[in-house]
């Protein structure tokens, strides 16, 4: 191939290939520690354009490793991700097309493949002993291990082990290499305006795969199913081929040390549908999943409330105009529109439903309850009348419950992955001797907690609480009425409830304080904050995201009253 | 409760931790351990310079969990403080200290003392200067073990010798216990601090071989060093020894002084009461009267018969001799505002005189000093007293009738 190096040796380019894949100089025989590039058919679509760099390596490849790019392996972590996300339901074709496009359109955006050699840059991997380093190496080489040594005061695993030792942190960082070509490369440069991956952007293309295809998932689902282990995330390095070695700057890199956020992944995923040059999406419309009309039947029902209650987020949505197929598909790019949170929209609904009905100001709640019960002492047809107070108790309860367990899981994660992870070669004695005490003491502890087995992987499922209504103890709420809190007017039936207050009277910039609302718990009645607290668990964000929502969609529903400027309280006439 | 959702490896440690603390204050060993397995992992990320990093944390509550766990056995601790050995190289002779506290909490001393030995041994550059504390500490336990064998040797000696054998092996033994005891023990107690065992059982080995100067000379160091902080202890050692040698009553007198000021509670208080009661110095018996009052302050005392009797006594003797009612009036200013309620209401009279007839009697003699004869304590003790026809009842009323203008005086 194109190998034009001169021998070091006798300084002629006259290179064969032994059987090991090294080049050799024909005229001296002198081996290198060039390979020919492997090509290896566990990569997806490994078509490199670009040759590979000519600067020697003198890292030993001893231990049978490979040359590898930090994109191949985000790429397995994609593939990783896709076929997880196949076995949970998702169409193939989100794997095989959607999610390899945009692969494929990412990394020639952003010069890593798929192109030309990227103008003037030589990929160019720190070594280990350079003893002809020039100024810009030595300065490259200074600023990494600044970064290091800062980035790394969590990550350096110097322990009071390691005794004695009077190896300059210098040195010792400068062993720090990569196992991957360019991770170095990778950390060092600022890379912004080329978009460069990390680990949550991963999720980030998942979700715009899924998006695109408008299958059932929100981003919420999407974290959680993460969280809880279906969809590969943390420690999937642990599936890449043996020849791909993880070291060093690579641990920076692949290694999550943090459960990805929602807001985090979503922006992350607008950034790069703008960065792809991504036409309009596939239409939401309402026989979508995501739309709010649809989304609102499944938090009801896992919010275990009445089904009527749909008729009345329908109407909500409907007057606000968040239905409409324009407001909610996403068009990347445009700045104008501010962007829909499917799910976060839905629960914000219901929230203001709720509050439309409820009022939730921690009084008129609770008499209403007391006045449906006393009607459905004299309800003998039908279905019973839908009590606050009842639901209030039941849910409560489940709430406290899977809240203690999530609590206790949390506490009870467990980050390491099986493979234990070096950053250099010679820390790796004392690595694996601190694994095995790890497994030691793990053990004899384990074996004094009594017979408590190993979690289980829960089985993933989109509903995490559920409600049947064959159980005789009442505890379901879909199938109650709501006749009890409504009232007959003109011949419709109208909420009994005049009044309603506003979350904020005012919503912040955006731009200014990255919030639309500040929410603080005891600023707001409790019913409100159990309201929030119940689809924050669901949703696994803060209850001040769905509070901020909450405050747009009252803003949108009660527009004309809010700019009527008078100077008064904030509970408004409906 | 605020629901983080933002979870990170460092935080779900810290709430992992959480979850430990509370199962460990509500001493639920079993769940305790399960959390602390998954606590274990941050060892591999123990690079953090937090005032009490993971490992330190492991070693401490893992040795909790095993103490109180019902199914740990003393193989698993020592197998689990070895591994904590290792962990730590800064930490290195605190876990040998505390896992030979450990061994001799479960009464192997064997075990214990072989821990100390190897301890002593251990050399780790710096670090042996840097832990130079830790180093005499176990050196000085040692010595203590070493103290304990010569005594049990001394017993098998003792024991023989009245059985008539003669065991040359065994006194051999005793006296090598005995100097590796006193070098360690001797070094320790140089160090300004508390050493009430050490110094006790040096001064035992010294009293033995009948080097009575350097036991004095111990002693004295360790009760007025200014270096060494206050400690009652180390003046009632230094009064036991003084006495056990027929010392004068003038060096016992002074041995008791600072430890009345330190600890005016103290039961010496009576034996230092009863020396002051008979000198021949005025002073020292103003200084006796002082004393008594003063450990009558305390509620502990209340119902001490020798101590109401020590003051009987005093008060008695002075009111008799009609000398130094001065002395009475001065003791009796500050407390004649309190101590009626707190020793001589009625309900004390009737319970005194019910659970303990001298107690009253002696109190009762007090009070009608202090108070009068018409005060509600000697009367109702005086009269129940007479009605039961006890006749040193009827002494005390008509003693107490005499001297009732001398309450006067002093109350005035």
């Amino acid at each position: 191939r194109d190998f034009n190096e001169r021998c070091a040796q006798c300084s002629e380019v006259n290179w064969g290939l032994t059987d090991g894949g090294r080049f050799y100089c024909r005229s001296c025989h002198n081996v290198t520690e060039r390979t020919r590039e492997v090509v290896n058919t566990d990569f997806i679509s490994n078509t490199r354009v670009q040759t590979i760099s000519n600067v020697l390596r003198k890292q030993e490849k001893t231990d049978g490793g490979c040359e590898w790019y930090v994109c191949e392996g985000f790429q397995l972590v994609l593939k990783k991700q896709a076929e997880a996300l196949e076995a949970l339901g998702v169409c193939p074709q989100m794997k095989d097309e959607i999610l390899c496009n945009f692969w494929r359109c990412y990394l020639q955006k952003s010069k890593q493949a798929y192109c030309n050699r990227p103008a003037g840059e030589t990929v160019k991997a720190l070594s280990v002993c350079d003893s002809s380093t020039d100024a810009d190496s030595e300065l490259e080489r200074r600023s990494l291990l600044h970064m290091l040594s800062v980035s790394e005061s969590e990550g350096d695993l110097q322990t009071d082990c390691s005794f004695a030792s009077s190896t300059s942190k210098v040195s010792e960082s400068t062993s720090l290499c990569s196992g991957s070509v360019d991770g170095s490369l990778y950390l060092m440069k600022n890379q912004k305006e080329k978009l460069r991956m990390t680990m949550p952007m991963t999720l980030s293309f998942c979700y715009m795969a899924l998006l695109w295809l408008r299958e059932p998932m929100t981003l919420s689902d999407l974290l959680r199913f993460v969280v809880e282990g279906h969809v590969p995330y943390l420690n999937v390095f642990q599936h890449f081929p043996e020849k791909m070695k993880l070291c060093g700057l690579d641990l920076k890199i692949f290694c999550v040390e943090s459960w990805p956020v929602y807001e985090e992944v979503y922006n992350k995923m607008l950034e790069l549908a703008a960065f792809l040059d991504l036409p309009r999406f596939p239409d939401i419309t309402d026989s979508c999943f995501l739309h709010p009309d649809m989304l609102c039947i499944k938090y009801l029902m896992e919010a275990n409330l009445p089904d009527e209650l749909h008729n009345w987020t329908c109407r909500v949505v409907k007057k606000i105009c968040v239905g409409e197929v324009d407001f909610l598909t996403l068009v990347p790019g445009n700045k104008s529109t501010r962007k829909v949170k499917y799910d976060v929209l839905a629960a914000a609904v219901i929230v203001v439903v709720l509050k439309l009905l409820f009022l939730l100001d921690d009084h008129y709640e609770w008499l209403l309850s007391e006045f449906a019960e006393e009607r459905n002492k004299n309800n003998k047809e039908g279905g019973p009348y839908f009590e606050f107070k009842k639901w209030y108790k039941v849910i409560k309860c489940s709430l406290d419950v899977e809240q203690k367990k999530l609590d206790e899981e949390r506490a009870k994660y467990l980050w390491r992955c099986e493979k234990p992870l070096f950053y250099s070669a010679k820390k790796k004695s004392k690595v694996l001797k601190r694994r095995r005490m790890v497994v030691n003491l793990q053990n004899q502890f384990g074996k004094l907690s009594g017979s408590v087995q190993p979690a289980e992987k829960p089985n993933p499922s989109s509903f995490q609480l559920s409600w049947y209504e064959e159980n005789t103890d009442g505890s379901c709420f879909h199938g109650h009425s709501l006749k009890g809190i409504l009232q007959e007017k003109c011949g419709l039936l109208t909420a009994m409830n005049p009044d309603y207050w506003l979350c904020t009277v005012k919503l912040c910039t955006e731009k200014l304080c990255g919030h639309l609302a500040h929410y603080r718990e005891v600023d707001f009645p409790q019913s409100y904050h159990f309201v929030l607290r119940l689809f924050s668990f669901l949703l696994r964000i803060q209850p001040s995201y769905i509070h901020d929502e909450v405050c747009v969609i009252e803003h949108k529903l009660f527009n004309k009253k809010v700019c009527k400027k008078p100077k008064y309280k904030t509970t408004l006439r409906k | 409760s605020s629901h983080e959702h933002k979870l990170n490896f460092k935080k779900s440690k810290e709430v992992c931790l959480n979850y430990i603390q509370d199962a460990m204050l509500q001493k639920q060993w079993k769940r305790a351990a399960e959390f602390l397995t998954f606590y274990i992992e941050s060892l591999e990320k123990d690079f953090s310079t937090a005032y009490m990093g993971p490992s330190e944390m492991i070693w401490r509550i893992g040795t909790e969990i095993l103490c109180h766990h019902s199914h740990s056995s003393m193989k698993q601790f020592n197998s689990f403080i070895e591994q904590m050995k290792t962990l730590g190289v800064k930490r290195y002779l605190k876990v040998c200290l505390e896992h030979t506290f450990h061994l001799l909490c479960n009464g192997l001393i064997d075990e214990a003392y072989q821990n100390l030995s190897l301890a002593e041994s251990w050399r780790f550059g710096e670090q042996t200067a840097i832990q130079d504390k830790e180093m005499k500490l176990i050196q000085a336990y040692r010595g203590l073990l070493d103290y304990y064998s010569w005594s049990k040797q001394k017993d098998i000696l003792l024991e023989h010798g009245q059985n008539g054998f003669e065991d040359l092996s065994v006194e051999q033994e005793m006296h090598s216990c005995f100097r590796k005891a006193a070098v360690n023990l001797k070094e320790i107690i140089k160090i300004p601090g508390v050493w009430d065992l050490f110094v006790k059982c040096y001064v035992d080995l010294l009293e033995f071989y009948g080097d009575h100067n350097e036991a004095c000379q111990v002693l004295n160091e360790y009760a007025y060093n200014s270096k060494f902080p206050a400690n009652p202890n180390a003046h009632v050692y230094l009064y036991q020894f003084l006495k056990r040698h027929g010392e004068s009553k003038k060096s016992l007198i002074s041995a008791l002084k600072i430890l009345h000021d330190i600890v005016p509670s103290h039961e010496l208080m009576i034996d230092f009461n009863t020396m002051l009661q008979k000198s021949k110095k005025r002073k020292k018996r103003q200084l006796g009267l002082e004393v008594i009052f003063a450990a009558l302050d305390y509620a502990g005392w209340k119902e001490n018969v020798k101590a109401w009797s020590c003051l009987a006594r005093q008060v008695k003797q002075i009111v008799i001799s009609e000398k130094h009612l001065d002395w009475i009036k001065q003791e009796w200013n500050s407390r004649k505002d309190w101590w009626p309620a707190f020793h001589f209401s009625r309900y004390l009279a009737k319970r005194n005189w019910q659970e303990n007839e001298s107690l009253s009697y002696e109190k009762a003699l007090v009070a009608g000093i202090l108070l009068g004869k018409d005060c509600k304590y000697f009367k109702y003790v005086s009269h129940q007293g007479c009605k039961a026809q006890v006749k040193r009842f009827r002494i005390l009323k008509k003693f107490v009738n005499k001297h009732n203008p001398v309450y006067l005086r002093i109350s005035g």
